[in-house]
């Protein structure tokens, strides 16, 4: 017994080490975010002091001391608004050419940065201008993610350190690493970056123990998500997913906001507005929105530049406006049902996710889309938290089900003329390897721009830019005589790595696929060093953490080795061994990382000749030509 | 015919063995985690019919595949290993990346008789700078992509792609025919008129959706 509890480095020396394997699921939204805890596949949302609301509004205000998050920065949109930001969510890992399309949908003033003198970085991420800060989305998101860590941490009276983070399906690449660089901004560790509508199907799956082909529709503030999903023996398959990272609720308020502004343009008002005219029209026309939700109509009183105007909105009125938005949704499904080569027919259920999808003219077009009435028993605001507490229970205490799931986008490489060749296709299940090889295209070559791009289309300046790196030192050969191997590796979270390699020389380089801020390395660096006080004490502290583990594997392996080839351990191998295993525990049971290495060393040392008379015994067994099994 | 069992086909009269990192003791070159000590190994250079427990042929049973990958998923993905150390992370990143990569394979009869033919050491047509050179099939699939074009309601696309579709169980028939034969050429042949099919196919539902939202 009490061998059996060295075993367990879990349970033994460090007080804290149980309570650091608390994790809890972020649902990260564009308009609201949401914290859960799952505890024996229960999952509940953590709610605020006083219990009463599990949504924390993804709205942080920049007065002049620290940031300030959720409802309360929400309420400084009427006084200071330009120094409230809000809807972030969509510049995660978006550059100069996303801000075009995003012109004047966003509420606050952006800046593109100037390119940086490094050209091997990828496209470069917008910043905002809030009060007298300059910020990048990732630090707005990492401010975010730290309010809901306190807020678990204050729910749960102890520290949260690890979460499973939700995103889009539809996130490319650059947007996933920028969350995962926000959460490391905040002090969590990721760990697993699960797509929205995965985490929904798994709070739905588990609830009903369902079976079959579902299908999740997640429309949210600011993105839009379709996956198919075929849940059985407790595998949750991702089938096909597509979306749109720029369409949602978001823009119904517009569309709104812009009916309002012509109605009393209507009646002789000229309006200029500013920015926090913008945001308090915004408001406004988001209260329409949801009054509309229950009601036929409803009245409204619109206050700008010192005129009030009063108005009616019909639900009509309403559906009109958005029908073009809503036909967009179900023209993305119908494809994605394409994708996966199925009829809606044979969708076993639908599955709402997203506030937007309270909006009733939303739940109709979906109903006759599948021809049924979609599930909403889980509240759409709360679902995507609850399956990411889930997942993150799953990968901290195990568990009987799986996720599979799948790249949302192409990813290629540009060859001649602009040309996309893709190496994974959309849809692919991760995690996935693939290489392809090129060759030179002129004799003496030495050196060959590889551009990795993520995208559908067929040409590179329509395809996202997610990296651009020079494979260097090709030895002098005639073109086409090189063979260069692209590899791609997408790991679970979705990121990728590319590396390119010279078969015939072995000359090789690695980038892994990082957006970059605007802002240099260093900076980076700085940015982090300053959020994270305890940075260094946190790393070495999961340093020790896996030297225990490793050593504790170490142990295991090599006590089930001596319990299978008894007969083959001396009784001069078995002490040393043996003494070998207890100095090995006794240094787990300190805090040197060293002294567990070294321990560990040690033991294969010792268990080294032991070792290789089980090689032996093994090989000789195989040459005698029996059948192996049966000598076992 | 196809055995969708487990790895173990029974027939391995002499197992080639390697070191296991883990525990330093002999682990059967093929096996995914070690008898002994039970940690997980390194992929292989296992064939994608031999990772499924099949024999190698263009018949294959797809829902018996797909149980054994769902099975070997819950035991090496990446998620079973959260908690575990870094290089058994990465091992099972790998194992994982293999299975995905052989069921892909397998489940699509296109990828499924390219990796046939190159396993039989025929590079197939169409990819690596090869032409495909075959006027009758070329001047088909014009005809074909003048007919879509000229489509203008949904009906008539759905009918091209119901056609489409018949041929190209037709020809996943001959293919399995022809390796069954071992006659690689008409089977290279088949092969580049199924992946014509499947692109016309793949075209038509592209051109469907275009004239849904129109």
């Amino acid at each position: 017994m009490a061998l059996l509890q060295i075993h367990e480095p879990g349970e033994t020396p460090l007080p804290h080490e149980d309570e650091r394997q608390i994790a809890v699921g972020i649902d990260l939204g564009t308009t609201n975010s949401v914290v859960a805890i799952s505890r024996d596949e229960t999952p509940e949302v953590l709610r605020d002091k006083s219990g009463g609301n599990a949504i924390v509004p993804s709205v942080v205000y920049y007065g002049e001391d620290t940031p300030v998050v959720g409802e309360a920065a929400r309420d400084h949109i009427n006084t200071d608004a330009s120094r409230v930001v809000s809807s972030v969510k969509r510049l995660m890992g978006r550059g100069i050419e996303d801000v075009k399309s995003l012109a004047g949908t966003l509420p606050y003033d952006v800046e593109v940065p100037e390119k940086s003198d490094d050209d091997s970085a990828g496209p470069m991420m917008v910043r905002l201008n809030v009060g007298n800060r300059v910020l990048t989305p990732v630090e707005v998101s990492a401010d975010i993610l730290r309010a809901l860590r306190t807020r678990a941490e204050e729910s749960l009276d102890q520290p949260v350190e690890k979460a499973v983070i939700t995103v889009p399906a539809y996130f490319d690449d650059g947007a996933r690493t920028a969350t995962k660089d926000a959460a490391t901004l905040a002090g969590i560790e990721v760990l697993r970056l699960v797509n929205e509508p995965t985490a929904a199907a798994l709070a739905y799956g588990l609830d009903n123990g369902a079976e079959g082909l579902y299908a999740v529709y997640d429309l949210g503030g600011g993105t839009f998500d379709i996956s198919l999903l075929k849940m059985q023996k407790g595998v949750f398959q991702v089938k096909a997913t597509g979306g749109d990272a720029a369409l949602g609720g978001d823009d119904f308020d517009h569309a709104i906001a812009e009916h309002l502004l012509a109605l009393r343009k209507d009646g002789g008002a000229t309006d200029a507005l500013d920015a926090s005219d913008a945001k308090r029209l915004l408001k406004t026309a988001r209260k329409v929105k949801e009054g509309l939700t229950d009601s036929d109509a409803v009245d409204v009183a619109v206050d700008l530049n010192g005129s009030e105007t009063s108005h009616s909105v019909t639900r009509s009125d309403f559906e009109a406006m958005i029908a073009k938005l809503v036909s967009r949704t179900t023209a993305i499904t119908e494809q994605v049902l394409d994708d996966a080569d199925v009829l809606p027919e044979d969708v076993k259920g639908v599955v709402l996710v997203g506030g937007s999808t309270r909006v009733p003219a939303v739940r109709k077009a979906v109903a006759d889309l599948f021809e049924q009435e979609p599930l909403s028993n889980i509240d759409p605001d709360e679902v995507v938290a609850l399956g990411a507490a889930l997942q993150a229970e799953a990968l901290t205490g195990g568990s009987d089900n799986l996720l599979l799931d799948v790249t949302p986008l192409s990813l290629g490489l540009e060859t001649m003329g602009g040309i996309v060749e893709k190496v994974i296709d959309r849809n692919t299940p991760i995690p996935v390897a693939k290489g392809q090889e090129f060759t030179t295209y002129q004799d003496g070559q030495s050196a060959m721009m590889i551009h990795v791009v993520q995208g559908e289309r067929e040409m590179v300046d329509q395809c996202r830019s997610l990296a651009r790196f020079a494979l260097t030192g090709i030895p002098s050969m005639a073109a086409g005589a090189a063979r260069i191997r692209v590899q791609f590796n997408v790991d679970a979270d979705g990121l990728l790595t590319v590396s390119a390699r010279e078969e015939t020389t072995g000359v090789e380089q690695e980038v892994a696929v990082k957006p970059t801020y605007g802002i240099n390395e260093v900076d980076m660096a700085n940015m982090l060093r300053d959020s994270m006080v305890h940075a260094r004490e946190d790393m070495l502290m999961r340093l020790l953490t896996e030297a225990r583990v490793e050593a504790k594997r170490n142990i295991l392996a090599v006590q089930a080795a001596m319990d299978a080839d008894r007969a083959l351990l001396t009784p001069e191998d078995d002490k040393n061994i043996n003494n070998a295993i207890a100095n090995l525990e006794a240094a787990m049971g300190g805090d040197d990382r060293d002294v567990i290495n070294d321990a560990a060393e040690a033991l294969e040392n010792a268990s080294r000749p032991f070792a290789e008379s089980r090689m032996d015994s093994r090989i000789r067994q195989a040459l005698t030509g029996q059948n192996v099994d049966a000598v076992n | 015919m196809s055995n969708t069992g487990t790895e173990d086909t029974g027939t391995m009269k002499h197992p080639a063995h390697k070191v296991c990192w883990s525990c330093k003791g002999p682990v059967e070159a093929s096996a995914l985690f070690c008898d002994t000590c039970n940690a997980i190994q390194a992929p292989g250079q296992l064939d994608h019919f031999k990772r499924f427990g099949l024999e190698r042929s263009f018949v294959v049973d797809i829902d018996g595949v797909e149980a054994t990958y769902l099975k070997q998923q819950q035991k090496l993905h990446p998620d079973r290993f959260a908690s575990k150390s870094p290089r058994e992370q990465a091992l099972s990143s790998q194992q994982a990346a293999s299975l995905n990569e052989a069921f892909e394979t397998l489940k699509n009869p296109v990828a499924r008789a390219h990796y046939m033919l190159r396993l039989a050491g025929v590079e197939p047509e169409g990819g690596g700078g090869h032409t495909v050179n075959d006027p009758e099939l070329l001047m088909e699939a014009m005809e074909m992509r003048e007919a879509l074009d000229d489509a203008d309601n949904r009906m008539t696309v759905d009918a091209m792609i119901k056609d489409t579709r018949k041929q190209a169980r037709a020809c996943e028939n001959d293919l399995a025919d022809a390796f069954a034969k071992d006659a690689f050429d008409t089977a290279k042949k088949l092969t580049t008129r199924l992946r014509y099919l499947m692109k016309m196919t793949e075209e038509a539902r592209a051109k469907k959706s275009r004239l849904a939202a129109a």
